[in-house]
Order: structure tokens, then sequence, then C-alpha cells
């Protein structure tokens, strides 16, 4: 079976002052129909960058400066503007961060989802509406067809969340690209999405690149994860595999920052330093100047260990699982 | 809603009678239009007769009420110099105002929105740079520097348009207007295209500054992450959030390009009411004066009316009763 979504080398750049900054650094990784993919790292992992890469949303001047995007087996990154444009919000959907920011402040629910469905299909504006109101009602949110006539500041947050997650799933996509939908919103609402989220995409059969820097949620939620450092994905496999045996340091300092049942009353172990930033960035490894583990050996720049579906990139890999 | 209409319009009441107590004294402190208007050669008696009929013998407050009675009933006062009621005279002048700031305020919104949104779109681009500069020059250049340069040029030099005057008029809804002859609109070109520069330059810069702040807003992206042509988010997602601003300044400007289109009018020989009022001022017609600054007072208050209802058409988040 051939990946829906098979990106390789993918090379995201913003010209800099001393030549360009690749946000996203030789990132590759496959995607199955229907499955769900945890993106995961710290801010300015390039994570979203990979996200707005896939859907050609760079912001200019940065670009896609190499690799390969292939979605259902053409190229997106050589594809013209109108081909990317005819993909977007109808088989490539995207939900954003920040529902307070995301919806047109000064139109109609109505009209930001009917005009998603006329940008698409030719259907009536009747038949626009109904599919909207349905849209609206699958998402969870109580009469709906008032509320197509509401304005997005009379909604609530997580009302607001259900309205671009309805937006996105109005075409019933191949994939949806989830960056951090669930960050902005109370605990509470968090969970309600969450699983609203994932009962729609199972059932409609949608693959979700699931953009987050936590890890719990991926947990319960991905097939898969990849783990992003430096806009490298320094590890990736199977959920399970990599949260019981992390083979790479800066995957097992995440997990280990997370407080749980095990690690009650002892302190929470950190990865020491932060993230420099894109241009300060260590040549080799990119997390050497924070690994505990590193030495000569990682001024190099590390390939990849492992199968393309299960990989990671570090010369000195943990062996044991985690406690 | 209704009730906010009220409060409006009593706020807008209490606006209209401090500026008539304004507009009253400080008329009446600029000099005594009795110097100006009668003739130094009439003798002592007949003198006195012109003062008692222009009620200037009365003291200051009682000719304050007379003007507040008059008002009530609409009524102004004669002009001293016309002999008739200042409002007649003023409306006389008042279509060629009209009609040459109405022409000039279209050909700045027509002109300058879409030319702010291309600058604001791509701010990259050469063109886009020249018209940032030109519009600089727009900004800039003397208004009546540019008029006697449009008359020099266009007028004399290539003697395609008429640069003094109306032309020929058509009667219309009762007032003459120059807009519907072909003579009288090629007199309009002119006039209405000085004065209408610096508008351009102003909505341009706006829109642009406008276009600019939105395009990075989340929801343009997220416009575009929904397969929207580019046409529909510039149109709309994005013309539709900077409007506010731009109604603003339209009106404002709409309103100033009545009152104060003084310059323009007197380069172009222009008979409107900014002629009008630099006679009147010079002659001390009292009357013209105070009829013209009220109607401008008005203008404006309605003016800002007429922008408050566009902001709750444009945007659903304003309530005029300030609770949203």
């Amino acid at each position: 079976m051939t990946a829906l979504l098979d990106v390789r080398g993918l090379v995201t750049a913003f010209p800099g002052p001393e030549g360009d900054l690749r946000a996203v650094d030789e990132v590759s990784f496959q995607l199955a129909r229907g499955e769900v993919l945890g993106l995961v790292g710290e801010s300015g992992s390039g994570k979203s960058v990979t996200g707005f890469s896939i859907m050609g949303l760079v912001d200019p001047p940065g670009r896609v400066a190499a690799g390969q995007i292939l979605f259902d087996g053409a190229d997106l990154a050589q594809a013209d503007a109108d081909t990317r444009r005819s993909l977007r919000g109808r088989r490539i959907a995207m939900v954003f961060q920040d529902p307070m920011m995301t919806l047109n402040p000064v139109l109609r629910i109505g009209t930001q989802m009917t005009e998603a469905l006329h940008a698409h299909v030719q259907i009536s504006r009747q038949e626009a509406r109904a599919r909207a109101r349905d849209a609206l009602g699958l998402v969870g949110i109580p009469s709906p067809e008032e509320r197509l006539d509401g304005y997005p500041h009379e909604f609530s947050g997580g009302m607001r969340q259900r309205v671009a997650i309805a937006i996105a799933l109005l075409h019933r996509p191949d994939l949806i690209i989830a960056d951090e939908p669930t960050t902005a919103l109370d605990v509470t609402i968090q969970a309600q999405i969450l699983s609203e989220f994932q009962k729609l995409t199972e059932e409609q059969g949608t693959a979700v690149i699931w953009i987050t820097h936590d890890l719990a949620i991926v947990s319960g939620l991905a097939d898969r994860i990849a783990v992003m450092y430096g806009g490298r994905i320094v590890e990736t496999g199977g959920i399970e595999e990599v949260l019981r045996a992390p083979r790479h340091p800066y995957t097992r300092g995440l997990i280990r920052s997370v407080p749980s049942e095990n690690t009650r009353g002892t302190r929470l172990a950190q990865i020491p330093g932060v993230t420099p930033s894109l241009g300060r960035m260590p040549a080799g490894c990119a997390f050497r100047s924070r690994c505990g583990r590193a030495d000569a050996a990682c001024a190099a720049r590390p390939g990849r260990f492992g199968s393309l579906g299960a990989y990671h990139r570090c010369f000195h890999p943990h062996e044991e699982t985690l406690a | 809603m209704i009730t906010t209409l009220i409060r409006r319009a009593i706020q807008a009441g209490f606006v209209i009678f401090a500026m008539t107590l304004i507009v009253f004294l400080g008329v009446n402190v600029i000099g005594n239009p009795v110097d100006i208007l009668i003739n130094p050669d009439l003798n002592q008696a007949e003198r006195l007769r012109v003062i008692q009929n222009l009620g200037l013998d009365q003291p200051l407050w009682r000719q304050y009420l007379g003007f507040l009675h008059g008002l009530a009933q609409g009524n102004f006062g004669d002009s001293f110099v016309y002999g008739r009621p200042a409002l007649q005279v003023i409306a006389e002048r008042l279509p060629a105002t009209l009609e040459l700031a109405l022409c000039a305020m279209v050909i700045a919104i027509v002109i300058g929105l879409p030319l702010g949104l291309y600058a604001g779109l791509y701010p990259e681009r050469i063109s886009s740079r020249l018209i940032m500069t030109g519009s600089i020059l727009g900004f800039s250049l003397p208004t009546f520097w540019v008029g006697l340069m449009f008359i020099l040029l266009f007028a004399v030099q290539l003697g395609w348009l008429p640069s003094n005057g109306r032309g020929e008029t058509a009667e219309f809804l009762g007032a003459k207007w120059s807009f519907l002859t072909r003579d009288g609109l090629a007199h309009l070109v002119l006039p209405a295209l000085n004065l209408a520069l610096f508008k351009t330059s102003l909505i341009l810069r706006l829109t642009r500054a406008g276009v600019q702040e939105v395009v990075l807003q989340d929801f343009v992206k997220f416009a575009r992450a929904k397969g929207l042509r580019e046409s529909r988010i510039v149109l709309v997602h994005i013309l539709k959030n900077l409007m506010i601003p731009v109604i603003t300044i339209i009106g404002l400007e709409f309103g100033s390009l009545i009152a104060f289109s003084v310059v323009t009018e007197s380069i172009f020989g222009w008979p409107g009411m900014g002629k009008l009022i630099i006679d009147s001022i010079n002659l001390l017609d009292r009357p013209v004066i105070v009829a013209y600054l009220m109607m401008m007072v008005v203008l404006f208050v309605s003016l800002n009316f007429v922008i408050d209802i566009c902001y709750t058409l444009l945007d659903p988040r304003v309530r005029l009763d300030g609770k949203g």
C-alpha cells in the first residue's frame, strides 16, 4: 500500500542576514490513510512550519527549498498554485492553534462555512447552507441553524474551535493537519474537543498530523510519533515503542519532564539549557549543546539510524526502556 | 437601537446649541460691519437708521436671543450684503460645492482604495514603491500650487480643459448642476482632480497600512487553508476588515471637502460656498457667516452619525449603545 503522504527530505528555509535559516531541515516521514501522527516538539522546533509547508502556506519570504511532499503520489512541492489551492480545504485541511484568531471577526459563521464549500464544489446556496448546518451539528454545536447567522465573537473559544473543525471536515478531507488545536482551550473543553475530533476523524477515515508539544495528548491519540528538535525529526516510530523505549536523549528528556504517577514526590527531570535559536544551532547534532551523552562524535551530522518508519538520529542512543 | 438614536439626537442638539453660542460670540468680536457696509458719505441720521435696520444697536444678548428666535424658525436673518435671507444665499451656492466635493471624493476612493490594496498586498514590487512615492507627493505638494500647475498645463499649454467657472449647468431637483452637461463636466475635471489629490493619497496610505496589518492575521491564513481564491480573500476577508478606519476618514474628509475647499474654489473660479464664505468674512456679512458655520456643524454631526451607523454594518462587534 502506498502512503497517503510521503514527505522526503523536506527543507523549508527563511532568508536570514547570514544566509538561509532552515526551519525545517531534511524532514522525512510517511503517513498512511487513516493514520494519526503526533508531531511533537518545543516551540521553534519546526513542527508548525512542517505543517504549513505541506499546506503550501509558508509565509514569504520563507519557502520550501528542497525535498518532496508526495500526496497521493503527486509532488506538492512542484505543483502550481492553482493545484495547491484546489487541494487545500478539500483534500488537506488544517485546524489552527488559536480559535480566537482563525475566524474572520466581521463575517457570519455561515458565510465562512459556505464559502469553503463554494470554493471547491458547484452547489446551490441552500445546499451549501444545509451542509454547513449539518457540519455544525456534527461537531456538537447546539441549534446549528441559528448559529449559522452568528458572528465569531458570539461564540466561546471552545465553540469557535468546533466551528474551525467543522470547516476542516466539510469536504471529508484525506488529511487534517491539526496545529495544537486544543492548546488555547480550558482543560475540560480540551478533553471534549479531543474526543470529538478523534471520533470524527476515525469515522471518516481521515489521516491526521497532530502538531503539539503535549506528549500526554499524543500518547492517547496518535498511532505514530515524530519528535522534532531544531528543525529535524530526531526520533520517530510507533507511539508505544517510542514512549516505552525512547532512543534519543531528547525524546527521553521530553518524556521525563511530564509529571506522572511514577514521578510523584520526586523532582521533575528537566532538559538543561534552552533551545538555541535557529541561527545558533550547533553544527552536527543540534541537541549536543544540551545533551549529557554528547562527545566528539556528535560534531558530525547524525544520519538516520533505523528504517524510514522507525528511526532516530543519535550516535549514542539509549537502549534500555524507561522505568 | 431606537433609544440610542434618540440619545444621539439629543447629544447633537447640545453640540449645535453650544456652537450657536461660540459662533455668534466669535463673529461679533471680529469687527464692526458698520465700518465696512455703510457708505462713509452718509450723514449721522442715515447712518443710525441703517444700524437700526440691521439690528446692530441692540445689546449683544438681545441680538443673540433674536438670532436664536430666528433660528427656531429656520431663519438666519438677511445677508447684510445681498439683502436676502442668508440661508438662501448659501443654498444657491451649495450644489456647486456639493458636486465638486462628491466628484473629488469619488475620484479619491476609486483611485486610492485599489492602489492602496495593491501596494499593501505586494509591498516588494517596484510598482508599489512608485505608488507610495507618488502618494508622498500627493500628500506634500500644496493644493494651490498643484491647482495652478493644472491650469498651466491642461488649460494654458495643452488647451484641453477649461480652467474657470462652472460652465454650462442643467436644472435638476430645483438646483443647477454642472455634471449634467458636457461643458460643465469639462469644467469640473480640473478642480475635482485638484481637490482629490490629497484625499487620494490619504486613503491610499490608510488602506495600505490596513492591508499590511490584516494580512498577518490568522484568519487570512485560515481562509487560504480553506482553499479560497485569492480574489475572495482580498475582496471579502481583507477589505471588510480594513474598511472601518477608511470609512471614518472618508466621512470626515468629505465634510472637510464641503466646508474647506476654499483654495481650490478660488483658483478655479468655482462659485461654491468656500468662495462665498471668504467674501462674507471680508465684508463681515455676519448672518451668512453664522448660517454657514451652523450648516457645517450640522453637516459634521450628521456625517459622524452616518459613520457610526456604517461601523455597526461593517463590524458586528460594534454596538451603538456601547454594550457590545
